[in-house]
């Protein structure tokens, strides 16, 4: 009680000094780190477990490119289920001369069997359950589709052949999918409308459903039925596996953003350790007049531990507010790619930071505070006695404790937490070696420059260790916003440049051998390139080299995937400009012998295809069989339509054909694509213009919220460096007051302070662009196979900001001891 | 609080002159005035012709670049520079161009010519207190102001010491303010101040 009180009334004054607010400065940052992705990452996790159940929004769903037997459904109705009916499909919606491409889901009676849809009279207005699904010739469109047609409840919307006034906006579907949505909004409408449409006919890139559900038994049954009846066509999705990938997916985001609120939480620990043990150094003398005077050592510890709580105590509310204030601004910024509303975050989060905090404090401040306790009472008389330093062993191991803990309780993956602790320590030892050879190189220069320079690069040099880790620990946080602002415009640039400026920027999909004339009238009548068409036919692959596709294993999971879902197929006399033979040949002009099939690059490798290989496909309800000829490499940035397999020509020709193509149509001309639209309601038009913009929108947002988190990182960084600063200061202030006293002004003493930040800048600013650099070569020639040019902008902005940023911290947290008065040097400790 | 009050006396160039008294006697204080280091509350202080009071810290730090030099008790070296680069100090201060040359002569003088590139921590007291005399002679200063100079160092070390820095005190008639315990050193100077209570209580001819 009295260690109580003698600590809260001291605290007040302590709160003053620099050490106690950096202590502060590092718990509240490493606090608003772990509370705004745990924040975050809980409301998503809360979301997926809450639409888990429903996001079927059935028990079971029969799905297919074709309608689904209505034996499907006598069958469910024997097991006393309940079922409705569902189709989806892509397709350009027009309100006037807007349009945009959207998916329609066409719902029919009882949608949805669970969970509940959510309608509101107007946008942005308040939300209900909806009685049922809209009524016949009504549609209800989900807010952003509104948005972009500018469209409010009540206009006429075309969809296809058919015109729907907008009786509603949908809020929340059950199955609208959980986690990033798809580009396309959606638009709800009746089942039995579909006809009207004209949409659905060959080619049209349905999915149907038939939801299922009841009691749980009864769905078991069934689903055990009809498994083993199941023609490849059919999938059968249950909640549980939906949800399973719902969960994977929330399960990477927050171990993603928990890994990099980690390195947040590392350095903000290395600042801790630095102020902790000021934090002892200066309570020595007290402690040590308090000792003489009687005190225990359990009253000593007491009031200082009562004081590191406190500070932990402060850090963890003023954190707790940072980072959920940062939360609700990252999911503001995310709100429209991320589809349904979050629910609100529950307290779990502020628990864990509060454990966290008191683990950093125990790990990192701890083994200072035992030492203040072993203060030996003679130093009243003998200056330099000092007490034992606290074993290597227990400052090590406790830090060690403190941080295992807290990267298994962000992390939980035992696995992941040793590659990660190994990358932490392998990554920090050599940048921890570079930032040392960078001081020894700065060091060396002093000879050739002027006093002030020389006497900061001289304290750069003798505080040798503490200055490499401050070059460190700025520059980890500065290399990660390079990368995210510089480095990340740089490869969209780069990107951009690789493609032709003349390059297609529309899709055409869905034309009907009959039409395909017609098309490419219409813009040759307008005096535009029409579009080179391709085929396409859908087909399903059966066997490889006669063995069922189904059981082959394959060198890469890509390639189950591709084998096993729905396969566009084309043909071709001719090798298309955008494609280049790896291996085998295409075949020759004229060519009518046997099928042959050219397959792409990557899929190839995926699947371990090769030349020789042959591919049977079931292609409405018949068989087709072709040799692999050639593998081919595809330029997919030329927006050509491209295929992973095309056939030699004859080949599919009785199949049922839809034709592809793509073109160029400048701003000027684009009522030539409300003409073909309006001509022809089937073909779907997609302006990738618009889809790049959404695509680069989607990548600055997603990205502002990982800065947000990295913002954190770069403050901890500062952290480190007051607490540097901090533990020097007495030293600082000391030689200020003697150069003083030696002549110099105030300005060559601020100089002197400001060069040592300055070289201190200038390493952590070309440690920071050097791994930005390789980290950007690494990324742009391993991960997106575009050619890495050098950016001198990163090292100019990458060498400024470390420069202004750690002198104008460097100025902040040293200014006390510029300013020291020069009598003070009569009265200073000995060098 | 007065520290000093009634005290009053000037120095003629070339002099060496000793304060002595008791501890809490206002020795220290009265060093830190003569020097511009801090200003008296009331009196003033003229220092080679500088009247200290109407200067301000910078224009103080600049006199003390030009005529001030310093040794102190615990040798104040910075402990981040070398042994020539701590002699260095003052005279790029008082913006010398062959500070370098002027260093390396002087080093050479004290008898550390083969300790210049050793940093303090790697200096035996003596040697650091030959480096603070170094730097203090460096800028052929007018006064040289000595707190306690042999307090932090064996008799015998502190003999060579005094030796040396009386030696150089002559060749360059510097003027010599020396503040000290030691009654023996004192004797060494020209004049001895004493002060008792923040009073100047004798102002003598030493007895040698």
């Amino acid at each position: 009680m009295k260690a109580l009180s003698f600590a809260l009334k001291s605290l007040r004054r302590e709160l003053r000094s620099g050490e106690v607010l950096v202590l502060l400065a590092a718990v509240t940052l490493a606090v608003a780190a772990l509370t705004a992705v745990g924040f975050l990452t809980d409301r998503i996790g809360k979301a997926v477990a809450r639409q888990a159940n429903e996001v079927l929004a059935a028990d079971l769903r029969l799905q297919s490119q074709e309608p689904i037997p209505e034996s499907w459904r006598t069958l469910a109705a024997e097991y006393d289920l309940r079922t409705a009916d569902m189709a989806s499909f892509p397709s350009v919606v027009y309100r006037g001369d807007d349009n945009a491409l959207s998916t329609l889901v066409a719902v029919g009676d009882g949608y949805p069997l669970r969970g509940t849809v959510r309608i509101a009279d107007r946008l942005f207005g308040d939300e209900q359950t909806a009685a049922g699904i809209p009524a016949a010739g009504t549609v209800w469109a989900d807010g952003t589709l509104m948005a972009r047609l500018g469209a409010e409840v009540g206009d006429v919307l075309e969809v296809g052949s058919a015109r729907f006034p907008i009786a509603a906006v949908v809020t929340y579907r059950p199955d609208q999918s959980v986690g990033f949505a798809s580009f396309a909004p959606r638009l709800l409408m009746n089942t039995v409308d579909l006809p009207s449409t004209g949409l659905i006919g060959v080619g049209s890139r349905v999915t149907y459903a038939l939801l299922v559900a009841g009691a749980d038994d009864a769905v078991e049954d069934f689903a055990a039925a009809i498994e083993p009846e199941l023609p490849d066509s059919l999938r059968l999705r249950s909640a549980e596996e939906s949800s399973e990938r719902a969960f994977a997916a929330a399960d990477r985001a927050q171990r993603f953003l928990s890994l990099t609120a980690v390195i947040s939480l590392l350095l903000s620990a290395v600042a801790i350790a630095m102020s902790a043990r000021r934090f002892a150094l200066r309570r020595m003398d007290p402690v040590a007049l308090m000792k003489s005077l009687g005190a225990t050592q359990g009253f000593v510890i007491g009031v200082a531990t009562v004081q590191i709580l406190l500070i932990g105590l402060i850090g963890v509310v003023v954190g707790c507010v940072i980072g959920f204030a940062v939360e609700s601004a990252v999911s503001w910024v995310l709100a429209d790619i991320i589809s349904g509303d979050l629910p609100p975050a529950g307290l779990r989060p502020v628990a864990l930071a509060c454990g966290s905090a008191l683990l950093l404090l125990a790990g990192f401040a701890l083994p200072s505070l035992i030492r203040l306790r072993n203060t030996p009472p003679l130093r009243v008389l003998r200056h330099d006695a000092v007490p034992p330093a606290p074993s290597r062993i227990l400052v090590a191991g406790a830090s060690l404790a403190a941080v295992t803990g807290l990267l298994y309780q962000s992390v939980g993956d035992a696995e992941l937490l040793v590659y990660v602790l190994g990358g932490i320590i392998a990554i920090s030892a050599v940048l921890y070696l570079l930032g040392r050879g960078l001081v020894a190189v700065l060091g060396r220069f002093r000879s050739g420059v002027g006093v002030a320079w020389r006497y900061g690069l001289a304290n750069v040099a003798r505080r040798g260790r503490a200055s490499a880790v401050q070059v460190v620990a700025f520059g980890l946080g500065l290399t990660v916003l390079l990368l995210l602002t510089l480095v990340r415009t740089d490869l969209m640039e780069s990107w951009r440049r690789t493609l032709d400026e003349n390059a297609p920027n529309q899709f055409l999909i869905n034309i009907q051998p009959d039409e395909t004339d017609a098309v490419r009238r219409i813009f040759e009548e307008r005096g535009i390139e029409p579009p080179a068409l391709s085929p396409m036919v859908r087909a399903r692959m059966t066997l490889i080299n006669g063995e069922s596709a189904k059981d082959q294993s394959f060198p890469d999971p890509g390639g189950e995937w591709f084998v096993n879902r729905e396969q566009n197929l084309s043909w071709a006399a001719a090798l298309s400009d955008s494609n280049e033979i790896l291996d085998g040949e295409w075949w020759p002009p004229g060519y009518d012998g046997p099928p042959l099939v050219s397959i792409e690059e990557e899929r190839s490798m995926e699947t371990g295809l090769g030349v020789g290989d042959h591919l049977t496909f079931e292609v409405a309800g018949q068989t087709v069989a072709a040799t692999i000829a050639s593998v081919r490499k595809v330029n997919w940035d030329s927006f050509q339509p491209n295929f992973f397999l095309v056939f030699s020509p004859g080949a599919l020709d009785d199949y049922p054909t839809t034709w592809i193509g793509s073109l160029r149509v400048e701003p000027e001309d684009r009522d030539a694509l409300v003409s073909l639209v309006r001509a022809h309601p089937t073909v779907s038009v997609i302006d990738l213009d618009s889809v790049l913009k959404q695509v680069r929108e989607i990548i600055q947002k997603a990205t502002l919220a990982v800065q947000a988190v990295f913002i954190f990182t770069l403050a901890a960084g500062i952290a480190v460096l007051f607490a540097a600063v901090q533990s020097t200061i007495d030293e600082r202030r000391f030689e200020s007051a003697m150069l003083r006293a030696l002549g110099a002004g105030q300005r060559t003493v601020l100089a002197g302070v400001m060069a040592e930040f300055a070289a201190l800048g200038t390493a952590a600013g070309l440690l920071a662009s050097a791994g930005a650099s390789a980290l950007a070569a690494v990324i742009a020639e391993q991960l997106f196979n575009l050619p890495y040019t050098f950016n001198p902008l990163l090292w100019i902005v990458g060498l400024g900001s470390g420069v202004v940023v750690v002198c104008a911290s460097g100025y902040l947290a040293a200014r006390g001891a510029i300013n020291a008065a020069p009598v003070d040097v009569l009265r200073g400790a000995a060098a | 609080m007065t520290i000093l009050s009634d005290v009053s006396f000037a120095v003629d160039g070339g002099d060496s002159v000793a304060i002595v008294g008791p501890s809490g006697a206002g020795k220290s204080t009265l060093l830190a005035l003569l020097a511009g280091l801090d200003l008296p509350s009331t009196g003033s202080v003229t220092l080679n012709g500088h009247d200290l009071n109407t200067l301000d810290e910078d224009g103080r730090a600049r006199v003390r670049a030009q005529s001030v030099g310093f040794v102190f008790q615990s040798f104040h070296l910075v402990p981040s520079l070398n042994a020539l680069e701590n002699v260095m100090l003052p005279l790029e201060l008082a913006g010398m161009k062959d500070a370098r040359d002027a260093a390396l002569r002087i080093t050479d003088e004290v008898g550390l010519a083969e300790r210049r590139s050793h940093y303090p921590a790697q200096l035996s007291g003596g040697e650091k207190q030959r480096v603070a005399i170094a730097r203090a002679f460096a800028t052929r200063p007018a006064v040289l102001f000595a707190d306690e100079p042999t307090g932090n160092l064996d008799a015998r070390t502190g003999e060579k010491i005094m030796t040396l820095m009386f030696d150089l005190n002559r060749d360059s008639a510097t003027t010599l303010v020396l503040v000290t315990h030691d009654s023996q050193l004192a004797a060494r100077c020209d004049r001895v101040l004493t002060l008792d209570a923040g009073k100047l209580v004798a102002d003598e001819a030493a007895a040698a």
